[in-house]
Parts: structure tokens; sequence; C-alpha cells
């Protein structure tokens, strides 16, 4: 079981499939930061676009697609070996920073 | 507030986390991986309500209304930031070897979900509509 093979083998997989989970969990995640996006979209642009709720509504998916970007990486690095490689803190703080900017652009949007 | 800052420092640095102690099995960092993944839809999910609460309550009294989103939003952005903390803090304990991290955040959220749920429960039997 050499850890730099590309693609894992059946017999290589682990039996409680937890990179399978992990990825299914980034997707879950995916999809509730899509409901926040546009649930978002929805308050900036309700009732007319202005400037600021433009930006806030650019700005929103710009967040959006970060954390996107973070899943298809981490997705995409969980599939290429069999025993994959720990998350790095860098992208957690990402993922987690993208949450926030999100919900203070909601403060931004209510107020 | 010492240590919380100390652990600030290691959301952004991976290499000093991981000079700490021994490479645990991948599979209970995949698990620690996957609770901060839960904590951080819990935060969406929070961020969503706070959305929601702003754009389909319009009948509710501004202050209420702005009120109730402002503090879902909060709870959001505190869920995230202890998501990721305490994701730190669990990695750092199981390269040591030392016992995970006890938290009294959990207790503190369902305590504050239970308390805006009987709110919602009195607001709806009163039928307040500000």
């Amino acid at each position: 079981m050499s850890p730099q093979e590309r693609v894992p083998r059946d017999s290589d997989r682990d039996p409680g499939l937890q990179p399978e989970r992990t990825r299914l969990a980034w997707r879950r995640t995916t999809l509730s930061a899509t409901v926040a996006a546009v649930l978002a979209v929805r308050a900036a642009l309700h009732g007319g676009a202005s400037a600021p709720g433009i930006v806030a509504c650019a700005l929103c998916c710009a967040l959006w697609l970060g954390l996107l970007t973070v899943a298809h990486r981490r997705i995409r690095t969980l599939a290429a070996r069999a025993s994959p490689t720990p998350f790095p803190p860098r992208h957690a703080t990402a993922a987690a920073l993208c949450t926030v900017a999100m919900a203070v652009c909601g403060a931004a949007l209510v107020l | 507030m010492i240590e919380f800052v100390r652990n600030v420092r290691l959301w952004f640095a991976p290499a000093e986390i991981r000079q700490d102690g021994r490479t645990p099995d991948y599979r209970f960092s995949l698990a620690n991986e996957r609770t901060f993944l839960a904590w951080l839809r819990t935060a969406l999910a929070l961020i969503g309500g706070g959305f929601a609460v702003d754009q389909f309550l319009p009948d509710l009294r501004w202050g209420w209304r702005v009120g109730l989103a402002l503090a879902l939003l909060a709870a959001g952005v505190l869920c995230s930031l202890r998501a990721v903390n305490h994701w730190v803090r669990c990695e750092r304990a199981m390269r040591r070897g030392e016992d995970l991290p006890v938290s009294r955040f959990p207790a503190v959220l369902s305590l504050v979900v239970a308390v805006v749920a009987l709110a919602m429960v009195l607001v709806v039997l009163v039928g307040w509509e500000g």
C-alpha cells in the first residue's frame, strides 16, 4: 500500500469509508453555503437593486466561490490517495473566515 | 485569552502544528475534519436563519426583526470561529497524544437555541405581531 499511488485500489480502501464520508461532509457544507448565499442574494436585491446591494451581492457570491474552491481542492486531495494527507489549517481558517465574512455582509444588509 | 491568541496563530501556521508530536492515524484527522465541517454547517444554518428572519418576517416590528437577525448572524460568526479553533486544538491534542479538549460551547449553543424556540412558541401562542 504505497501512499504515492494515485488511484486507490479496492483492497486499499478503508472499510469505514472515512474519505468518502469526509467528501460527503464537504458536499453538505457547500450545499449549506449555497442556501445561505442564495438567501443573501435575495436579501441584497430584494426591493430594487441599489449600488450597496449589488456590492454586497457580489461579495457574497465571491465568498461562496471561495468556500467552493476550498471544498473542491480538499475533495481532489481526498480522492487522489488511499490515505489522505491531513487538512491544512490555513484552508480550515479560510473556510471559517468565508463564513464569518458572509455573516458580516448579512449584518450590513440587515441594518 | 493568551491561549486563544496562541491558537489563532496556529490557524495560519500549518508548519508549526506539524512539528508538534506525531501524525495521528489519518482516520482520526478525517473524523476531526468532519466535526469541523458539521460546526461550519451549523454556522451557515444560523447565518441563513438570520437572512430568513430579516426577509420572511416583514410584519415583525423593526427592532425585533433586526435584533433577531443580528443575534442569529452573531451566533453564526461565533460558531464558525469556534469551529476552526476547536479543530486546531483537537488536531494538536491528537498529535501530542493528549486528551481531547473539552468545551462548554455545545451546551451554551443548545441552551440558546432552546430559549429561542420557547420564545417562538410563546410568540405563536400569544399571537404577537409587534
